[in-house]
């Protein structure tokens, strides 16, 4: 039972974000776009949502994207091929409906591209035509750029010190594609809150479906907690059975960005902590 | 076997009942080590002495699996607790679990005649004896393992309801694997009960037991999503299914302010504890937190625990907020005790009505309102109505809801032809048949919100009508000799 869940490979794609294969067969099966995991890293670990990016179900594995933000993560991202991980259950939520027609726009921000990029690659494989638009904060940070371009028919990248494709951020990119593209029926954003935040405002006065997934601090990732509860259309919603992806008009953000910060202190402790242990394991083994 | 017992009557009547040892208050209320230590073997000795032997023993009926009481008292007293602990493993594959949750006090212990006039025997005490006495002593040997040969049937959900059901078709030779969706097994009795009732230890070893009789426990999968009921049957061959996935979806109140920070459900608070072990932060990397002065609403089990957990967890004030009176709380009555001798303040007769924020949306008080109970509704619940005007604001920090919970829909709604009514509760009958053949359904699934005893009854049912209907098939597939392996 211990080792059901080994990483059989990892790159690293940007100085802080991991591309990591895990063998889960039963989750490789079932895995759809839209889609995540829960996964327990550690015996002491926290369990934390990450979106399923690609399965191979034939060969049982899953990979995952990784962004190291936290303690968790940064233990996730340390991992190297050969080593296993505690626990993983999915896939979980609701997949992303595809309907293979018309013209959409898909905009990532950050790690959001990694989470972004199964759902635009389905759609794509549907018959959708997808302009994509990805964001980071400077070049190092761009993903999934490839990726992203082999399945769309444009693809802008920005950055926020302009290191790399335009200086800016994906809301002026996608204002642009907006006007000059006025056939696009739909936008699907994922990244951080505030950046999903800002391309429903920019999208809502179009009357556009704009669909988000919404990151919410997530524990059992089964509906049984209800710590994952978010406002949507005044109603109170569970990101993880009723989710991840939400009709982004209708998201009350600013409650789930105030939400979102519950734990900072906290992490902080956590985070410093994973720091002096690896450092410390640093200097034993030298 | 009779004649044990040298005192007459008379003489058992005038000893009291014994009382279990206990941690003071002032000890316990920031640990989470065991309140109750049960008895020592000289007060289950005296406490078992004063057990009439009533011919029909109406304590018997009471118990929701019929544990031999009288059979069991009457061993104990004979010095021979490993027989009684063997007579109730007979009925309940949870002793050591149950002596300490069961709410004896409106079930076998109410129906003992000594409770008329005097106090009842304390049923559930003498239960955790036997039962601490076989781990104390680590008598706890694995069971005899039966030759597994019968068709693989799948229980879905590891609480109580999914581990006694697996306990008896283990026994009868079926091949039984349980999928449970957390990481660890165990259901309520998990990520519920906290660890100042049900230690760890105690949970984990009943497990193993249950584990050793050749029962497969897959943790990580969750049924309807990971697989659905269709390909446990066509793929993975399973002959029959039992599901007992519990009521855990919370309610929420639907009260303004409830999504501020520092607002929990009692089972996201619980879980983060028990499952999660956030009071061991930041060695458990789990984050809680928990204010000065903690408000919870609710008057039954979850409701308690969650008080108490806060206390622990550093609350300098608890207050439990429930709208009817102390007596209609559907607590244990000695949990209720309990939490009042650790410093819990009961606000009764009283709704929250809002949940007050600060500026930074954390929140910052909630306000109540003084309820009259009026006539007795269905249930012969007097109804609760709120009194205008009476409106007050307590200044809290944290807010946890324990107002009840419902069926998780995921299997409901990813297995086509399986019924269920209005509010998602998956329809038996009472052999715990559901509309489709091979799927069998009990515990809190199949009746809301209900106890471990009664869960644990529907396991042991379904195990029954799982046994006959498999027969029903082999019998049907081979008319002639229809033993498959040594099922039979
Ligand atoms: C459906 C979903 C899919 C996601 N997919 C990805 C992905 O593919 N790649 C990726 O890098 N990140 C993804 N995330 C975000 C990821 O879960 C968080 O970055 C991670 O939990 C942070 O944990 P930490 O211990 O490293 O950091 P911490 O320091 O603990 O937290 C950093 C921040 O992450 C958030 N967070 C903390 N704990 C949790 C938790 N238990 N559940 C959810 N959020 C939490 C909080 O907002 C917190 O402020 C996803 C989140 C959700 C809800
Ligand atoms: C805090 C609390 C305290 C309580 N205290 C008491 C008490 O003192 N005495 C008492 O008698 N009763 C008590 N109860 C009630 C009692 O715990 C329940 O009635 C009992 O646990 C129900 O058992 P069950 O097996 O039906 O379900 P649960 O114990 O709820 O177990 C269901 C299991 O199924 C799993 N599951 C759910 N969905 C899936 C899926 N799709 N796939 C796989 N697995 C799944 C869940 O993770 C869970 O582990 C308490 C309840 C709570 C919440
Ligand atoms: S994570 Fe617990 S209900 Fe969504």
């Amino acid at each position: 039972m211990e080792s059901r869940f080994p990483i059989l490979a990892k790159t690293m794609l940007a100085p802080t974000i991991a591309r990591v294969i895990v063998g889960a067969p039963l989750v490789a099966r079932k895995a759809r776009a839209g889609n995540f995991i829960i996964v327990r890293v550690t015996e002491a670990g926290e369990r934390i949502p990450l979106t399923i990016v690609d399965a191979d179900p034939a060969g049982g594995t899953i990979t995952l994207i990784v962004q190291a933000v936290g303690k968790t993560t940064k233990l996730l991202c340390a991992l190297q091929q050969g080593d296993v991980l505690r626990d993983v259950v999915g896939p979980l939520g609701n997949p992303t409906p595809i309907v293979g027609c018309g013209i959409v726009a898909c905009v990532g921000g950050g790690v959001g591209t990694a989470e972004l990029y199964p759902i635009a690659r389905a759609l794509h494989q549907a018959g959708t035509i997808v302009h994509a638009i990805i964001g980071a904060r400077t070049r190092e940070l761009v993903i999934l750029e490839r990726e992203m371009a082999a399945c769309s028919t444009s693809l802008a990248v920005t950055t926020d010190d302009g290191s790399y494709g335009r200086r800016g951020v994906v809301t002026d990119a996608l204002g642009d594609l907006l006007a000059g593209t006025p056939e696009v029926g739909a936008v699907y954003a994922i990244g951080p809150l505030v950046m999903m935040k800002a391309v429903v405002d920019l999208v809502r006065p179009l009357g556009l479906a704009t669909y988000v997934s919404l990151n919410a601090i997530m524990v059992d990732g089964t509906g049984m907690c209800g710590g994952c509860r978010v406002t949507v259309n005044g109603q109170m919603k569970f990101a993880c059975v009723d989710g991840p992806e939400f009709d982004g008009t209708a998201v009350d953000f600013d409650e789930l960005i105030v939400r979102n910060r519950s734990y900072a202190d906290l992490e902080r402790i956590g985070d410093q902590r994973l720091t002096c242990e690896l450092a410390s394991a640093g200097t034993e083994t030298r | 076997m009779t004649g044990v017992n040298t005192l007459r009557p008379a003489e058992r009547l005038k000893i009291p009942r014994q009382q279990a040892i206990e941690r003071p208050p002032e000890e316990r209320c920031r640990t989470f080590q065991e309140v109750s230590l049960g008895f020592d073997e000289e007060r289950a000795l005296v406490e078992a002495s004063r057990c009439l032997e009533c011919k029909d023993a109406a304590c018997v009926k009471g118990c929701p699996v019929n544990v031999d009481i009288r059979g069991f008292i009457e061993l104990l007293l004979a010095r021979d607790h490993l027989g009684a602990i063997n007579r109730i493993r007979e009925a309940n594959a949870l002793p050591a679990v149950c002596g300490r949750v069961c709410p004896q006090e409106t079930q076998c212990e109410l129906m003992c005649v000594l409770g008329k006039k005097y106090t009842p025997i304390a049923i559930g005490k003498l239960e955790r004896f036997a039962a601490d006495y076989e781990i104390r002593h680590g008598l706890l040997l694995p069971p005899p393992r039966a030759q597994p040969g019968g068709e693989q049937v799948a229980i879905v959900g590891s609480g109580p309801s999914g581990l006694a059901c697996a306990a008896d078709l283990a026994r009868l030779g079926y091949r039984v694997t349980i999928f449970e969706a957390l990481h660890a097994p165990g259901g309520v009795l998990r990520y519920g009960i906290p660890e100042f009732r049900l230690p760890r230890e105690v949970l984990d070893l009943e497990i193993q037991r249950i584990e050793a009789l050749g029962v497969e426990i897959v943790t990580n999968v969750v049924v309807g999503k990971t697989a659905t009921i269709d390909e446990l049957f066509e793929e993975w061959r399973f002959a029959a299914v039992y599901l007992a996935t519990g009521a855990g979806t919370p309610h929420f109140m639907g009260i303004p302010g409830e999504n501020l920070v520092g607002v929990y459900s009692a089972n996201e608070f619980l879980t983060r504890v028990n499952l999660m072990q956030a009071h061991r932060f930041p060695d458990f990397d789990t984050p809680i937190k928990v204010g000065r002065t903690v408000a919870v609403i609710g008057g039954g089990n979850t409701a308690v625990d969650a008080v108490r957990t806060a206390r622990r967890l550093g609350a300098q004030q608890a207050y439990l907020i429930y709208r009817r009176s102390r007596d209609e709380m559907p607590a244990r009555r000695e949990e209720i005790l309990h939490a009042e001798e650790e410093g819990v303040r009961f606000i009764l007769l009283t709704t929250p009505i809002r949940i007050l924020g600060g500026p930074d949306n954390r929140v910052c008080g909630i306000e109540c309102q003084r309820i009259a109970l009026g006539e007795p509704d269905m249930t012969g619940r007097r109804t609760p109505m709120p009194i205008p005007g009476s409106e007050f604001i307590l200044p809290v920090q944290t807010v946890i809801e324990a107002i009840g919970a419902r069926v998780n829909p995921i299997i409901q709604t990813t297995t086509p032809g399986l019924e269920s009514d209005a509010r998602g509760t998956v329809v038996t009958d009472e052999t715990k048949r559901t509309s489709r053949p091979g799927v069998f359904a009990g515990g809190d699934l199949a009746r809301g919100g209900a106890t471990v005893i009664l869960a644990m009854r529907d396991g042991r049912v379904a195990a029954a009508s799982i046994d006959e209907y498999l027969r029903a098939r082999r019998q049907a597939a081979h008319p002639v000799g229809a033993a498959a392996g040594n099922v039979g």
